[in-house]
Protein backbone atom coordinates (compact mmCIF):
# COMPACT_ATOMS: atom_id res chain seq x y z
CA UNK A 1 0.00 0.00 0.00
CA UNK A 2 1.54 3.34 -1.04
CA UNK A 3 0.91 5.78 1.35
CA UNK A 4 0.99 8.38 -1.79
CA UNK A 5 -2.28 10.74 -2.06
CA UNK A 6 -4.83 9.57 -4.80
CA UNK A 7 -4.94 12.32 -7.25
CA UNK A 8 -7.34 13.16 -9.74
CA UNK A 9 -6.07 12.12 -13.72
CA UNK A 10 -6.07 15.89 -14.83
CA UNK A 11 -3.92 17.63 -13.68
CA UNK A 12 -4.94 20.52 -11.23
CA UNK A 13 -4.83 24.19 -13.09
CA UNK A 14 -1.97 26.09 -11.98
CA UNK A 15 -3.23 29.11 -9.94
CA UNK A 16 -0.10 31.67 -10.88
CA UNK A 17 3.01 30.68 -10.05
CA UNK A 18 2.05 29.28 -6.37
CA UNK A 19 2.57 25.84 -6.91
CA UNK A 20 5.79 24.33 -7.49
CA UNK A 21 7.45 21.19 -6.27
CA UNK A 22 7.57 22.16 -2.85
CA UNK A 23 3.99 22.35 -2.24
CA UNK A 24 4.47 18.87 -0.92
CA UNK A 25 5.65 20.65 1.96
CA UNK A 26 2.87 22.54 3.15
CA UNK A 27 1.36 20.97 5.60
CA UNK A 28 4.56 20.55 7.24
CA UNK A 29 5.52 24.25 6.84
CA UNK A 30 1.83 25.15 8.31
CA UNK A 31 2.54 22.99 11.54
CA UNK A 32 5.62 24.32 11.84
CA UNK A 33 4.43 27.87 11.51
CA UNK A 34 1.54 27.09 14.06
CA UNK A 35 3.77 25.66 16.66
CA UNK A 36 6.46 28.78 16.37
CA UNK A 37 3.17 31.15 16.79
CA UNK A 38 2.51 30.47 19.70
CA UNK A 39 5.92 32.21 20.66
CA UNK A 40 8.04 28.71 21.46
CA UNK A 41 11.21 28.41 20.85
CA UNK A 42 12.33 26.71 17.83
CA UNK A 43 13.40 23.15 19.08
CA UNK A 44 14.67 22.62 15.66
CA UNK A 45 16.90 25.97 14.98
CA UNK A 46 18.99 25.86 18.35
CA UNK A 47 22.62 27.76 18.27
CA UNK A 48 25.52 26.40 20.30
CA UNK A 49 27.12 29.96 20.43
CA UNK A 50 30.28 28.46 22.86
CA UNK A 51 31.12 24.77 23.91
CA UNK A 52 32.41 24.77 27.15
CA UNK A 53 32.67 21.23 27.38
CA UNK A 54 31.49 18.01 26.76
CA UNK A 55 28.69 18.74 28.73
CA UNK A 56 28.35 22.56 28.78
CA UNK A 57 27.68 24.40 26.71
CA UNK A 58 26.46 28.43 25.95
CA UNK A 59 23.01 28.07 24.10
CA UNK A 60 20.95 31.02 22.72
CA UNK A 61 22.96 32.95 25.01
CA UNK A 62 22.43 30.54 28.66
CA UNK A 63 24.75 28.29 30.05
CA UNK A 64 23.30 25.29 29.43
CA UNK A 65 24.26 21.77 30.59
CA UNK A 66 23.88 19.31 27.76
CA UNK A 67 22.20 15.63 27.62
CA UNK A 68 21.41 15.75 24.15
CA UNK A 69 24.05 14.88 22.44
CA UNK A 70 26.21 11.35 21.12
CA UNK A 71 28.88 12.45 23.14
CA UNK A 72 28.79 9.09 25.08
CA UNK A 73 32.48 9.40 26.41
CA UNK A 74 33.01 12.62 26.19
CA UNK A 75 36.52 12.28 23.43
CA UNK A 76 35.96 15.61 22.30
CA UNK A 77 37.52 17.91 24.48
CA UNK A 78 40.38 14.71 25.68
CA UNK A 79 43.89 16.28 25.05
CA UNK A 80 45.32 13.95 23.35
CA UNK A 81 42.29 13.60 20.78
CA UNK A 82 42.50 17.35 19.97
CA UNK A 83 46.43 17.19 20.20
CA UNK A 84 46.53 14.54 17.19
CA UNK A 85 44.42 16.79 15.30
CA UNK A 86 45.91 19.78 15.39
CA UNK A 87 49.17 17.87 14.96
CA UNK A 88 47.33 16.12 11.47
CA UNK A 89 46.16 19.57 10.32
CA UNK A 90 50.13 20.41 10.46
CA UNK A 91 51.43 17.71 8.93
CA UNK A 92 48.99 16.86 6.25
CA UNK A 93 46.90 19.95 5.71
CA UNK A 94 43.13 20.73 5.82
CA UNK A 95 41.91 17.93 3.18
CA UNK A 96 42.60 15.48 1.09
CA UNK A 97 40.34 16.44 -1.92
CA UNK A 98 39.92 13.20 -2.88
CA UNK A 99 38.19 9.62 -3.16
CA UNK A 100 39.77 6.79 -0.90
CA UNK A 101 40.11 4.70 -4.17
CA UNK A 102 42.08 7.30 -5.86
CA UNK A 103 44.12 10.31 -3.98
CA UNK A 104 42.04 10.47 -0.75
CA UNK A 105 44.16 7.43 1.39
CA UNK A 106 46.52 8.97 3.61
CA UNK A 107 48.95 7.10 6.11
CA UNK A 108 46.10 8.66 8.72
CA UNK A 109 43.10 7.05 7.27
CA UNK A 110 45.38 3.58 7.49
CA UNK A 111 45.89 4.08 10.87
CA UNK A 112 42.36 4.79 12.02
CA UNK A 113 41.13 1.37 9.80
CA UNK A 114 44.18 -0.52 12.23
CA UNK A 115 42.77 1.18 15.61
CA UNK A 116 39.38 -0.20 14.38
CA UNK A 117 40.44 -3.39 13.36
CA UNK A 118 42.38 -3.65 16.57
CA UNK A 119 39.50 -2.41 19.05
CA UNK A 120 36.80 -4.99 17.48
CA UNK A 121 39.27 -7.97 16.78
CA UNK A 122 38.49 -8.08 13.48
CA UNK A 123 40.77 -8.69 10.25
CA UNK A 124 39.04 -6.07 8.08
CA UNK A 125 38.23 -2.46 8.87
CA UNK A 126 36.21 -0.22 5.86
CA UNK A 127 36.35 3.88 6.91
CA UNK A 128 33.39 6.11 5.17
CA UNK A 129 32.53 9.74 5.51
CA UNK A 130 30.20 9.22 7.70
CA UNK A 131 28.07 6.04 9.14
CA UNK A 132 25.23 6.97 7.35
CA UNK A 133 27.17 6.32 4.60
CA UNK A 134 28.59 2.92 5.79
CA UNK A 135 25.12 1.91 6.11
CA UNK A 136 24.02 3.34 2.66
CA UNK A 137 27.35 1.65 0.91
CA UNK A 138 27.29 -1.82 2.52
CA UNK A 139 23.68 -2.27 2.21
CA UNK A 140 22.78 -1.74 -1.01
CA UNK A 141 25.94 -2.95 -2.27
CA UNK A 142 25.51 -6.43 -0.78
CA UNK A 143 22.04 -7.09 -0.72
CA UNK A 144 20.73 -6.19 -4.38
CA UNK A 145 17.92 -7.46 -6.73
CA UNK A 146 16.06 -10.73 -5.86
CA UNK A 147 17.80 -10.69 -2.37
CA UNK A 148 15.44 -10.53 0.87
CA UNK A 149 16.43 -7.82 3.72
CA UNK A 150 14.56 -9.16 6.74
CA UNK A 151 14.84 -5.89 9.35
CA UNK A 152 13.63 -4.25 12.23
CA UNK A 153 10.48 -1.46 11.24
CA UNK A 154 11.95 0.77 13.83
CA UNK A 155 15.41 0.85 11.92
CA UNK A 156 17.68 4.01 11.11
CA UNK A 157 17.06 6.08 8.03
CA UNK A 158 20.33 4.67 6.78
CA UNK A 159 19.42 1.36 6.57
CA UNK A 160 16.01 2.16 4.97
CA UNK A 161 17.73 4.43 2.55
CA UNK A 162 20.08 1.46 1.61
CA UNK A 163 17.86 -0.89 0.94
CA UNK A 164 15.68 1.25 -0.84
CA UNK A 165 19.12 1.47 -3.27
CA UNK A 166 19.62 -1.70 -3.12
CA UNK A 167 16.81 -2.78 -4.71
CA UNK A 168 16.35 -5.47 -2.56
CA UNK A 169 13.03 -7.62 -1.24
CA UNK A 170 12.29 -5.61 1.81
CA UNK A 171 10.91 -7.51 4.50
CA UNK A 172 10.52 -5.75 7.95
CA UNK A 173 9.07 -6.98 11.52
CA UNK A 174 7.88 -5.53 14.74
CA UNK A 175 10.13 -3.58 16.78
CA UNK A 176 12.52 -6.31 18.16
CA UNK A 177 9.79 -9.28 17.78
CA UNK A 178 12.07 -12.18 17.54
CA UNK A 179 8.90 -14.40 16.02
CA UNK A 180 7.99 -12.06 13.85
CA UNK A 181 11.23 -12.05 12.08
CA UNK A 182 11.44 -15.49 12.34
CA UNK A 183 8.27 -16.15 10.53
CA UNK A 184 9.52 -13.86 7.42
CA UNK A 185 13.15 -15.60 7.70
CA UNK A 186 10.96 -19.05 7.39
CA UNK A 187 8.76 -17.62 4.31
CA UNK A 188 12.01 -16.38 1.83
CA UNK A 189 11.97 -18.60 -1.26
CA UNK A 190 14.88 -20.86 -1.36
CA UNK A 191 18.09 -19.97 -2.60
CA UNK A 192 17.31 -16.41 -2.39
CA UNK A 193 19.80 -14.64 -0.62
CA UNK A 194 18.84 -13.24 3.01
CA UNK A 195 20.26 -10.31 5.16
CA UNK A 196 18.88 -9.25 8.06
CA UNK A 197 19.73 -6.21 9.80
CA UNK A 198 19.48 -4.91 13.53
CA UNK A 199 20.61 -2.08 15.77
CA UNK A 200 22.51 -2.84 19.24
CA UNK A 201 20.69 -0.18 20.66
CA UNK A 202 17.51 1.70 19.22
CA UNK A 203 18.10 4.96 19.25
CA UNK A 204 14.58 6.35 19.94
CA UNK A 205 13.64 4.63 23.44
CA UNK A 206 17.02 3.30 23.98
CA UNK A 207 16.09 -0.33 24.47
CA UNK A 208 18.44 -3.05 22.75
CA UNK A 209 18.07 -5.61 20.91
CA UNK A 210 17.98 -9.21 22.00
CA UNK A 211 20.65 -10.61 19.96
CA UNK A 212 21.43 -13.57 21.48
CA UNK A 213 18.48 -14.92 19.71
CA UNK A 214 18.33 -13.10 16.46
CA UNK A 215 21.50 -13.71 15.68
CA UNK A 216 21.02 -17.37 16.17
CA UNK A 217 17.76 -17.46 14.47
CA UNK A 218 19.50 -15.65 11.33
CA UNK A 219 22.11 -18.23 11.27
CA UNK A 220 19.50 -20.69 11.62
CA UNK A 221 17.83 -20.06 8.19
CA UNK A 222 21.15 -18.93 6.55
CA UNK A 223 21.40 -15.57 6.60
CA UNK A 224 24.06 -12.98 6.55
CA UNK A 225 23.87 -10.61 9.70
CA UNK A 226 24.82 -6.90 10.03
CA UNK A 227 24.16 -5.28 13.28
CA UNK A 228 24.22 -0.96 13.42
CA UNK A 229 26.10 -0.21 16.83
CA UNK A 230 26.33 3.45 16.89
CA UNK A 231 24.59 4.30 19.86
CA UNK A 232 27.05 1.42 22.22
CA UNK A 233 30.33 1.59 20.62
CA UNK A 234 32.95 2.39 23.60
CA UNK A 235 30.32 2.16 26.20
CA UNK A 236 28.43 -1.29 25.67
CA UNK A 237 30.24 -4.81 26.40
CA UNK A 238 33.42 -5.83 28.41
CA UNK A 239 35.78 -4.02 25.27
CA UNK A 240 33.30 -1.52 24.34
CA UNK A 241 32.42 -3.85 21.40
CA UNK A 242 28.75 -3.12 21.44
CA UNK A 243 26.06 -4.86 22.29
CA UNK A 244 26.47 -7.77 20.22
CA UNK A 245 29.77 -7.97 22.13
CA UNK A 246 27.81 -8.16 25.60
CA UNK A 247 25.43 -10.80 24.18
CA UNK A 248 28.07 -13.10 23.11
CA UNK A 249 27.58 -13.10 19.44
CA UNK A 250 30.37 -10.85 17.88
CA UNK A 251 32.08 -13.50 16.29
CA UNK A 252 28.47 -15.00 14.36
CA UNK A 253 27.99 -11.49 13.10
CA UNK A 254 29.22 -10.75 9.61
CA UNK A 255 29.55 -6.98 9.90
CA UNK A 256 29.07 -4.25 12.20
CA UNK A 257 28.43 -0.89 11.26
CA UNK A 258 29.49 2.03 13.44
CA UNK A 259 29.78 5.68 13.47
CA UNK A 260 32.58 8.19 14.71
CA UNK A 261 29.78 10.78 15.57
CA UNK A 262 28.62 9.46 18.94
CA UNK A 263 31.27 7.94 21.35
CA UNK A 264 34.48 8.35 19.50
CA UNK A 265 33.57 12.35 19.03
CA UNK A 266 33.73 13.15 15.69
CA UNK A 267 32.65 12.32 12.42
CA UNK A 268 33.25 9.32 10.09
CA UNK A 269 31.97 5.80 9.80
CA UNK A 270 32.62 2.29 9.16
CA UNK A 271 32.43 -0.99 8.84
CA UNK A 272 33.90 -3.64 10.20
CA UNK A 273 33.98 -7.49 9.43
CA UNK A 274 35.97 -10.98 9.09
CA UNK A 275 34.76 -12.34 5.96
CA UNK A 276 37.43 -13.42 3.89
CA UNK A 277 36.11 -11.62 0.37
CA UNK A 278 35.33 -8.02 2.50
CA UNK A 279 38.35 -6.21 1.00
CA UNK A 280 36.44 -6.14 -2.64
CA UNK A 281 33.91 -3.98 -0.83
CA UNK A 282 36.32 -0.80 -1.63
CA UNK A 283 36.22 -0.95 -5.32
CA UNK A 284 32.18 -1.72 -5.72
CA UNK A 285 30.66 0.42 -2.63
CA UNK A 286 29.69 3.51 -4.50
CA UNK A 287 29.40 5.45 -1.19
CA UNK A 288 32.92 4.73 -0.57
CA UNK A 289 34.10 5.36 -4.07
CA UNK A 290 31.81 8.33 -5.22
CA UNK A 291 32.79 10.96 -2.37
CA UNK A 292 36.13 12.44 -0.96
CA UNK A 293 37.77 10.82 2.32
CA UNK A 294 37.51 12.42 5.76
CA UNK A 295 40.26 15.17 6.06
CA UNK A 296 43.68 14.06 7.93
CA UNK A 297 42.96 15.66 11.17
CA UNK A 298 39.57 13.56 11.72
CA UNK A 299 41.38 10.26 11.15
CA UNK A 300 43.42 11.34 13.42
CA UNK A 301 41.76 12.11 16.31
CA UNK A 302 39.32 9.14 15.32
CA UNK A 303 42.26 7.12 15.20
CA UNK A 304 43.42 8.39 18.82
CA UNK A 305 39.86 8.46 20.43
CA UNK A 306 39.24 5.15 18.94
CA UNK A 307 42.30 3.37 20.95
CA UNK A 308 41.57 5.11 23.82
CA UNK A 309 38.52 4.17 23.99
CA UNK A 310 40.01 0.47 24.12
CA UNK A 311 41.18 1.30 27.54
CA UNK A 312 37.84 3.13 29.05
CA UNK A 313 36.59 0.62 31.13
CA UNK A 314 36.10 3.24 34.23
CA UNK A 315 34.47 5.55 32.12
CA UNK A 316 32.24 3.37 31.20
CA UNK A 317 31.14 1.92 34.80
CA UNK A 318 30.37 5.79 35.48
CA UNK A 319 28.24 6.76 32.28
CA UNK A 320 26.19 3.71 33.88
CA UNK A 321 26.16 4.72 37.02
CA UNK A 322 24.84 7.94 35.43
CA UNK A 323 22.34 6.35 33.37
CA UNK A 324 21.05 4.55 36.38
CA UNK A 325 20.65 7.57 38.49
CA UNK A 326 18.71 9.39 35.88
CA UNK A 327 16.49 6.42 34.66
CA UNK A 328 15.71 6.18 38.05
CA UNK A 329 14.67 9.13 39.38
CA UNK A 330 13.03 10.46 36.52
CA UNK A 331 11.13 7.37 37.16
CA UNK A 332 10.58 8.49 40.95
CA UNK A 333 9.27 11.87 40.07
CA UNK A 334 6.52 9.83 37.81
CA UNK A 335 7.98 10.47 34.56
CA UNK A 336 6.90 8.04 31.56
CA UNK A 337 10.01 6.30 30.11
CA UNK A 338 11.01 4.54 27.09
CA UNK A 339 12.36 1.79 28.99
CA UNK A 340 11.35 -0.16 32.47
CA UNK A 341 15.12 -0.30 33.05
CA UNK A 342 17.87 1.62 31.77
CA UNK A 343 19.49 -0.23 28.84
CA UNK A 344 21.88 2.15 26.92
CA UNK A 345 23.30 5.86 27.67
CA UNK A 346 19.96 6.84 26.18
CA UNK A 347 16.90 7.81 28.58
CA UNK A 348 13.82 8.57 26.50
CA UNK A 349 11.13 10.91 28.41
CA UNK A 350 7.34 10.15 27.07
CA UNK A 351 5.71 13.27 26.31
CA UNK A 352 1.74 12.86 26.14
CA UNK A 353 1.60 14.98 22.70
CA UNK A 354 3.76 17.67 20.40
CA UNK A 355 2.61 20.56 22.31
CA UNK A 356 3.68 19.28 25.82
CA UNK A 357 6.46 18.00 24.91
CA UNK A 358 7.81 21.36 22.93
CA UNK A 359 6.31 23.45 26.08
CA UNK A 360 8.72 21.20 28.36
CA UNK A 361 11.49 21.07 25.98
CA UNK A 362 11.62 24.80 26.41
CA UNK A 363 11.01 24.85 30.06
CA UNK A 364 14.07 22.76 30.23
CA UNK A 365 16.37 25.19 28.05
CA UNK A 366 15.29 27.87 30.29
CA UNK A 367 16.39 26.14 33.12
CA UNK A 368 19.60 25.44 31.49
CA UNK A 369 19.21 21.87 30.29
CA UNK A 370 18.99 20.39 26.54
CA UNK A 371 17.32 17.57 25.61
CA UNK A 372 16.56 15.98 22.78
CA UNK A 373 12.79 16.51 20.77
CA UNK A 374 11.87 14.02 18.71
CA UNK A 375 8.50 13.38 17.29
CA UNK A 376 6.87 12.03 14.30
CA UNK A 377 7.60 10.32 11.98
CA UNK A 378 11.12 9.76 13.51
CA UNK A 379 9.59 8.06 16.51
CA UNK A 380 8.30 4.55 16.85
CA UNK A 381 4.53 4.44 17.55
CA UNK A 382 3.99 8.47 17.01
CA UNK A 383 5.25 9.00 20.42
CA UNK A 384 6.94 12.87 20.86
CA UNK A 385 9.67 11.89 23.22
CA UNK A 386 12.51 14.00 25.24
CA UNK A 387 15.28 11.98 24.30
CA UNK A 388 18.56 12.37 27.09
CA UNK A 389 21.62 10.86 26.42
CA UNK A 390 24.23 10.95 29.44
CA UNK A 391 28.07 11.37 29.09
CA UNK A 392 30.97 9.82 30.88
CA UNK A 393 31.91 13.63 31.96
CA UNK A 394 28.37 14.33 33.72
CA UNK A 395 29.19 14.34 37.21
CA UNK A 396 27.20 12.79 40.27
CA UNK A 397 26.11 16.06 41.40
CA UNK A 398 24.78 17.37 37.46
CA UNK A 399 22.78 14.28 37.31
CA UNK A 400 21.50 15.53 40.27
CA UNK A 401 21.28 19.12 39.09
CA UNK A 402 19.19 17.47 36.10
CA UNK A 403 16.47 16.02 37.70
CA UNK A 404 15.95 18.81 39.89
CA UNK A 405 15.37 20.66 36.38
CA UNK A 406 12.77 17.91 35.51
CA UNK A 407 10.89 17.98 38.44
CA UNK A 408 10.39 22.28 38.09
CA UNK A 409 9.86 22.17 34.12
CA UNK A 410 7.60 18.72 35.07
CA UNK A 411 5.62 20.56 37.28
CA UNK A 412 5.42 23.56 35.40
CA UNK A 413 4.09 22.51 32.13
CA UNK A 414 1.83 19.79 34.31
CA UNK A 415 3.10 16.46 32.79
CA UNK A 416 3.92 15.09 36.61
CA UNK B 1 -8.47 -21.29 -2.59
CA UNK B 2 -9.58 -18.88 -5.84
CA UNK B 3 -9.84 -14.92 -5.56
CA UNK B 4 -13.51 -14.90 -4.19
CA UNK B 5 -12.18 -17.05 -1.05
CA UNK B 6 -8.87 -15.17 -0.75
CA UNK B 7 -11.31 -11.78 -1.12
CA UNK B 8 -13.26 -13.26 1.81
CA UNK B 9 -10.53 -13.84 4.37
CA UNK B 10 -8.92 -10.34 3.62
CA UNK B 11 -12.33 -8.90 4.15
CA UNK B 12 -12.33 -10.71 7.79
CA UNK B 13 -8.56 -9.59 8.39
CA UNK B 14 -9.24 -5.61 7.47
CA UNK B 15 -12.26 -5.15 10.06
CA UNK B 16 -10.40 -5.01 12.97
CA UNK B 17 -8.53 -2.40 11.05
CA UNK B 18 -11.38 -1.22 9.33
CA UNK B 19 -12.35 1.42 12.17
CA UNK B 20 -14.51 4.24 10.15
CA UNK B 21 -16.09 0.76 9.07
CA UNK B 22 -15.99 2.39 5.54
CA UNK B 23 -17.29 -0.15 2.87
CA UNK B 24 -14.60 -1.95 1.11
CA UNK B 25 -14.90 -2.75 -2.58
CA UNK B 26 -12.19 -3.46 -5.09
CA UNK B 27 -11.72 0.36 -5.61
CA UNK B 28 -10.98 1.59 -2.05
CA UNK B 29 -7.53 2.87 -0.96
CA UNK B 30 -5.79 2.13 1.89
CA UNK B 31 -4.20 5.58 2.34
CA UNK B 32 -7.02 7.59 0.95
CA UNK B 33 -10.05 5.99 1.83
CA UNK B 34 -9.17 3.53 5.17
CA UNK B 35 -6.85 6.09 6.01
CA UNK B 36 -4.07 3.76 6.88
CA UNK B 37 -0.67 5.02 8.54
CA UNK B 38 2.63 2.91 8.25
CA UNK B 39 1.88 1.40 11.86
CA UNK B 40 -1.62 0.40 10.73
CA UNK B 41 -0.58 -0.93 7.40
CA UNK B 42 2.19 -3.08 8.87
CA UNK B 43 0.14 -4.77 11.20
CA UNK B 44 -2.74 -5.07 8.88
CA UNK B 45 0.39 -6.68 6.08
CA UNK B 46 1.73 -8.87 9.02
CA UNK B 47 -2.16 -10.40 9.91
CA UNK B 48 -2.45 -11.39 5.98
CA UNK B 49 1.01 -12.55 5.65
CA UNK B 50 0.61 -15.02 9.18
CA UNK B 51 -3.17 -16.28 7.34
CA UNK B 52 -1.69 -16.70 4.44
CA UNK B 53 1.76 -18.07 5.15
CA UNK B 54 3.37 -15.58 2.34
CA UNK B 55 5.53 -12.87 1.99
CA UNK B 56 4.32 -9.24 0.74
CA UNK B 57 7.58 -7.18 0.13
CA UNK B 58 7.72 -3.40 0.70
CA UNK B 59 8.46 -3.22 -2.37
CA UNK B 60 5.34 -4.97 -3.66
CA UNK B 61 3.25 -3.16 -1.01
CA UNK B 62 4.48 -0.23 -2.88
CA UNK B 63 2.56 -1.43 -5.89
CA UNK B 64 -0.76 -1.70 -3.99
CA UNK B 65 -2.84 1.22 -3.50
CA UNK B 66 -6.52 -0.59 -3.52
CA UNK B 67 -8.29 -3.19 -1.88
CA UNK B 68 -8.64 -5.21 -5.42
CA UNK B 69 -5.16 -4.96 -6.16
CA UNK B 70 -4.26 -6.25 -2.50
CA UNK B 71 -6.51 -9.29 -3.31
CA UNK B 72 -5.15 -9.45 -6.50
CA UNK B 73 -1.75 -10.09 -5.28
CA UNK B 74 -2.04 -12.32 -2.74
CA UNK B 75 -4.08 -14.19 -4.61
CA UNK B 76 -1.01 -14.67 -6.93
CA UNK B 77 1.59 -14.81 -3.97
CA UNK B 78 -0.67 -17.95 -3.01
CA UNK B 79 -0.55 -19.48 -6.45
CA UNK B 80 2.99 -19.09 -6.88
CA UNK B 81 4.01 -20.97 -3.81
C1 LIG C 1 21.58 3.85 14.33
C2 LIG C 1 22.35 4.85 13.55
N1 LIG C 1 23.02 4.47 12.46
C3 LIG C 1 23.73 5.33 11.72
C4 LIG C 1 23.79 6.68 12.04
C5 LIG C 1 24.53 7.63 11.14
O1 LIG C 1 25.70 8.07 11.69
P1 LIG C 1 26.47 9.35 11.14
O2 LIG C 1 26.10 10.48 12.04
O3 LIG C 1 27.92 9.00 11.23
O4 LIG C 1 26.05 9.58 9.72
C6 LIG C 1 23.15 7.11 13.19
C7 LIG C 1 23.25 8.51 13.64
O5 LIG C 1 22.53 9.38 13.29
C8 LIG C 1 22.37 6.19 13.94
O6 LIG C 1 21.68 6.60 15.00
Amino acid sequence: MSEGISQPDKPETLEGDSRDLFSKFDDLIAMREGLLATGQEDPFNLVMEKVLSPTRAICNGRDTILLGTYNYMGMTFDPDVVEAGKQALDDFGSGTTGSRVLNGTYQGHKECEDALREFYAMDHAMVFSTGYQANLGIISTIAGKGDYIVLDIDSHASIWDGCAMGKAEVVPFKHNDLEAMEKRLRRIPEGAGKLVVLEGVYSMLGDIAPLKEMVAVAKKYGAMVLVDEAHSMGFIGEHGRGVCEQAGVIDDVDFIIGTFSKSVGTVGGFCVSNHPKFEIMRLVCRPYVFTASLPPSVVATAATSIRKLMRGSNKRAHLWENSKRLHGGLKDLGFQLGTEEPQSAIVAVIMPDLEKGAAMWEALLKEGLYVNLARPPATPANMTLLRCSLCAEHSEEEVETILGMFERAGNAVGII
Amino acid sequence: MDRAETDQTIRRLIEPFNKKRVAITDATTFAGDLEFDSLTVMDFVAAIEDDFDVIISMNQQAEIETYGQLVDAVHKLQADR
